[in-house]
């Protein structure tokens, strides 16, 4: 017992001393005006909310200039920067003055922005990372889950490095995730509409938890315990936004000025060079001049949607725990495959889920997540941050090596394909690391400045649409036993039959 | 469940820890955990060790922007003058005021590092480029440092081989002192581990050989020298290899006198080399001079947690004493001592120490380890306790000691603390003391969370491993209070005088009550480990006999 307290301290120790060391690299945009980066960003949020009302949070004012990174991300995010916002205030005032703080770059303030992230990580995304491991512990798994979350190195390369918030929205996201798992709807369905009204981007993950709830209804045995779960659960839904948006909703305008700011159509269709498959297709067909913006949305739209639906479909027709975490993942990475303005840091969003899966799939989980860390290496190329991806990514690789992979390998022996997967993976390493090479040390021609960051970006978009193919497979073969699908009856009626039968035994 | 966990066996123990995540991770950052048990239980150690070496020399990889002290600047002077400065400038080129002042092998080591390193940025190599650090030089030296650790990597490799069931530790303190702060004392444990790891082996002259080497690198490794001088000169020259063969007579004139020369050509050898050609041309005096300046006052400006600290505050507090109760005393030593600054200082109320003092102090209180040493031939444990012994001993009493000195005691006890429940407990507790004491070496607030972490991380990895080994109760409930006591004393060292409210005045005060926390701490481990060597030697004597 006292082991395993000191193992999950010394993971969680391992985390933060690895999240600190990356958090000494420079962040994205540093020592770059005009615009600078996503740091900027935040600290311009925090001056934003700290100084004006809240009615001028998401609007365009004088005070408020929405071309200089304004506010649009939801109303919990803006909360957040009010907090730090303050937090800021009281240690400088000058790190969050209205108008004079733009561009405000400081070492004390780098320290105070690292710290605030290093804060939210400790507050909600360890904890969460730890009630996963507790939840999966009724399933013999989670250590390995627990340690890959807190090591998997594209989070914190982002969110302490690049930096962003992405582990709160993430955190809240893994709880709701942990909630479901232990039968606690209600809670699960309030902490996944936090996270998504942390940040947007939680959509991805929405429509699995939409199928697996209205399953989880279905199953409630009869027209009237479906009926009240799903008023039960429509009301934690309308509660939570309510209380989130109400201090918006004194004015009509206000509000729809904040919804508008949330979904930017009129940025474009892929930033940089990402691994979706637009980004790859348009090497071959242009299709940004193809398609103007507003069709190219809707044919992103038609496409996700119709590519997720056999998933959620599935998921519909047996709501299991292990069953949600597949199509959680495979609804992540559709969308990121198939949707509008996507960014490299979304694979985020499904590698936290395939960080849910370490313990069922060790292999091939352990494999998608060191392609999803090298995805990112053009924007940390960009930001600076190359060193302290390339050393991650190899350590990574050793410890999946030493701690996951260990245990595939009698499974590997067995079967012929196996043998393939794993000379395939090496492969796949090799290409990562000639790839990567070459962006790093080969100047591209001329012509081409951006050939590597592409290649690469088509490299990994080939990966995803294997690792998607492959777990949408995993989804639709794992054994399905209806009798444990409703955990909660089915583990209340075994203890009730115990119990009986021990009354009957003393009797 | 503390019962439970005595019960087992310690080797399913550790068979148990060894197949846990944590284990690789902290060897990745606790940095370099010897633990050969991980061959046992798992299969496959050498690809595992592997592994664990690659991993962490990627974390280490991590710390590249973080603070540099002076000596990142000391070692690119270096790197100027062995690679644009004849050989007979070496030692007295005086263009940076960082002069070269280790031994000559050190200087042709930075001289094959330049051969590189011209390839990284050619402008560090400039002898008048003073304190130029632009991104490449940064990498390349950091990179240095992180190649030349495989040679730790490897030592520890050999020692755990050697070592068997038994595993050694080290601590986070070559994390500081080597990736942060910036210099290259893992290589030089390394090489220090092979040749401990050859004397296990009974191979000598080997050992022999390799202590030399190191002794040409970094002359602090002296303070060593009197353990192996003992060891070799008794157990190899006098009395011959161990497994005694009888158709050989060992002890005759003639086949120790062999020996002798043996073991003399060797280190002749290398001193030849070393220092050769420096005699050749005549600057035997002035590289000597550069190697041991007395100039240096008794203290270093922060002081080493040792018996000279106690003094320095006893005195202080004499002054503050006396002044209350109207003695008259001095006036002028007072600031200066505390000033940071200030190489050489005189005490006020206690008589002054001179350098000879500090040395016949060393002497004295390693001797009674070297009779334990003599009267134990052919016990190279012993050997390593009286290595650690000598190192202590110059901790505590040598003249102007660095507080990072004090990994010469905590390395080779890291060796010992699983084979000894006493040396396990004084590793526990000396460890968090000694690394905690390492704190105001990286003083920017940036790095605090890192060492805060690194040292919470070691000593719950101690813990673990050494509760398996040795069963539950480590340390003593006044040990424990002394440890939590160092929580209030850091925040106090981290929240500064000024936000105190101690203002101007007293702007050392923090880092003087730290040492000399420590001290206490530092100087009950060095008495607690000095009766364990002596009193169960004796206890032995008085078992035989």
């Amino acid at each position: 017992m006292l082991n395993k307290v000191s193992n999950t301290a010394m993971v969680s120790l391992v985390a933060i001393l690895v999240r600190w060391c990356v958090s000494l690299h420079p962040y994205s945009g540093q020592g770059k005006p005009p615009m600078y980066g996503d740091y900027e960003a935040q600290r311009h949020w925090q001056e934003v909310t700290v100084n004006l009302p809240l009615a001028e949070w998401y609007a365009n004012t004088t005070d408020n200039d929405l071309q200089y990174w304004g506010l649009d991300y939801p109303p919990l995010t803006a909360y957040h920067s009010y907090l730090c916002g303050m937090a800021a205030r009281r240690l400088n005032p000058s790190f969050v003055a209205l108008h004079e703080s733009r561009g405000y770059e400081s070492n004390a303030h780098k320290l105070f922005m690292r710290y605030t992230v290093l804060v939210a990580d400790l507050l909600l995304y360890f904890p969460a990372a730890y009630c996963m491991m507790r939840v999966l512990a009724r399933w013999r798994a989670g250590r390995q889950e627990f340690v890959c979350l807190l090591l998997y190195p594209g989070l914190y390369l982002v969110d302490h490095g690049h930096f962003q918030y992405n582990a709160v929205s993430l955190g809240l996201f893994v709880l709701a995730v942990a909630a479901l798992s232990s039968n606690r709807d209600c809670l699960g369905t309030v902490l996944f509409c936090l996270a998504l009204n942390y940040k947007q981007m939680e959509l991805y993950h929405a429509l699995p938890f939409f199928f697996y709830l209205l399953g989880v209804c279905f199953r409630q045995g009869g027209i009237l315990g479906f009926l009240w779960k799903l008023i039960k659960l429509g009301f934690c839904v309308v509660m939570t936004f309510t209380v989130v948006w109400l201090p918006f909703a004194s004015n009509a305008d206000v509000l729809a000025q904040a919804v508008h700011r949330l979904f930017p159509f009129e940025r474009g269709l892929f930033e940089d060079k990402v691994a979706s498959v637009w980004c790859s297709l348009s090497v071959v067909v242009k299709v940004k001049t193809l398609v103007d913006n507003r069709n190219m949305a809707l044919i992103c739209l038609l496409s996700t949607v119709v590519c997720m639906l056999p998933s959620s479909l599935h998921l519909f027709a047996r709501p299991t725990p292990r069953h949600f975490r597949y199509a959680l993942l495979n609804a992540s990475l559709v969308f990121f495959l198939l949707s509008y303005h996507v960014h490299e840091k979304t694979i985020l969003l499904a590698a936290i889920p395939a960080c849910l899966l370490v313990s069922e799939e060790p292999f091939m989980a352990a494999w998608f997540l060191t392609v999803s860390t090298a995805s990112l290496l053009p924007l940390m190329i960009k930001d600076g941050l190359m060193v302290p991806l390339l050393g991650l990514t190899v350590a990574f690789v050793a410890l999946t090596h030493h701690y996951l992979l260990p245990g595939t390998h009698k499974v590997a022996r067995k079967t012929a394909l196996w043998v393939w997967m794993r000379r395939t993976y090496y492969l796949s390493l090799a290409g990562l690391v000639f790839l990567g090479g070459a962006a790093i040390l080969v100047p591209p021609p001329p012509k081409l400045p951006d050939l590597f960051p592409v290649l690469l970006a088509i490299y990994c978009c080939g990966h995803f649409i294997f690792f998607c193919l492959y777990f949408h497979y995993c989804q639709f073969t794992i054994k399905y036993n209806a009798a444990s699908s409703n955990n909660n009856t089915h583990t209340a009626s075994t203890s009730n039959n115990k119990q009986i039968q021990r009354k009957v035994k003393a009797n | 469940m503390a019962t439970f966990t005595r019960n087992q066996s310690p080797a399913s123990c550790q068979g148990g820890a060894a197949r846990t995540p944590l284990f690789c991770i902290s060897i990745c950052i606790v940095q370099h955990t010897i633990y050969s048990q991980t061959a046992a239980g798992s299969g496959r150690p050498s690809r595992m060790f592997g592994l664990a070496v690659i991993g962490m020399s990627c974390l280490k990889l991590l710390l590249l922007p973080a603070y540099r002290s002076t000596d990142f600047e000391v070692h690119r002077n270096w790197l100027a003058v062995t690679h644009s400065l004849p050989l007979d400038r070496w030692y007295v080129d005086q263009t940076s005021p960082w002069t070269l002042d280790y031994p000559p092998l050190f200087a042709w080591f930075e001289f094959l590092l330049a051969k590189v390193a011209q390839f990284f940025d050619a402008a560090m190599l400039d002898v008048n480029n003073l304190n130029y650090a632009s991104p490449m030089t940064v990498l390349f030296q950091r990179l240095s440092v992180i190649v030349t650790d495989l040679v730790f990597a490897y030592g520890c490799k050999v020692c755990g081989e050697e070592v068997g069931r038994v595993g050694g530790m080290g601590g986070p303190g070559l994390l500081l002192v080597d990736h942060i702060h910036f210099q290259y004392n893992g290589f030089l444990f390394g090489l220090l581990f092979i040749s401990i790891a050859r004397m296990l082996q009974r191979r000598e002259i080997e050992s022999a050989f390799w202590f030399s080497i190191l002794l040409n690198l970094k002359h602090i490794y002296l303070y060593l020298a009197p353990a192996y001088f003992i060891y070799l000169l008794r157990s190899y020259v006098l009395l011959g290899p161990f497994p005694a063969r009888a158709d050989k007579p060992q002890t005759s004139r003639l086949a120790q006198l062999l020996r002798l020369v043996k073991l003399g050509v060797v280190v002749g050898m290398v001193f030849s080399l070393s220092f050769g050609p420096f005699i050749m041309r005549g600057q035997l005096l002035q590289v000597l001079a550069r190697l041991f300046p007395f100039r240096r006052g008794l203290c270093h400006a922060y002081w080493a947690p040792n018996f000279w600290a106690l003094y320095n505050f006893a005195d202080k507090m004499l002054v503050v004493v006396g002044g209350r109760l109207g003695w008259q005393v001095a006036k002028q030593g007072v600031a200066s001592m505390t000033g940071g600054l200030v190489q050489e200082f005189s005490h006020t109320v206690l008589p002054s120490v001179p350098p000879v003092a500090t040395l016949i102090a060393t002497a004295l209180s390693i001797v009674p380890g070297l009779v334990v040493l003599w009267r134990s031939p052919h016990s190279p444990w012993q050997f390593i306790r009286m290595l650690m012994l000598c190192g202590f001993g110059s901790f505590m009493f040598g003249w102007h000691v660095h507080e990072k000195a004090i990994l010469m005691v905590l390395l080779p006890l890291g060796l010992l603390c699983l084979l000894r429940k006493g040396e396990a407990q004084v590793f526990m507790f000396l460890s968090i003391v000694g690394h905690f004491s390492l704190f105001p070496l990286l003083f920017t607030p940036q790095e605090t969370p890192i060492k805060v972490t690194a040292l919470v991380l070691h000593a719950l990895f101690t813990v673990q491993v050494l509760r398996a080994q040795w069963g539950q109760p480590l340390l003593h409930a006044i040990e424990n209070l002394y440890l939590l006591g160092l929580v209030p004393l850091f925040l106090l060292l981290e929240l500064g005088p000024g936000r105190l409210g101690l203002g101007e005045g007293l702007p050392f005060l923090p880092l003087m009550l730290v040492s000399v926390y420590c001290a206490l701490g530092v100087t009950y481990s060095w008495l607690k480990l000095t009766y364990l060597v002596i009193g169960s030697a004796w206890k032995f004597k008085k078992k035989t006999s």
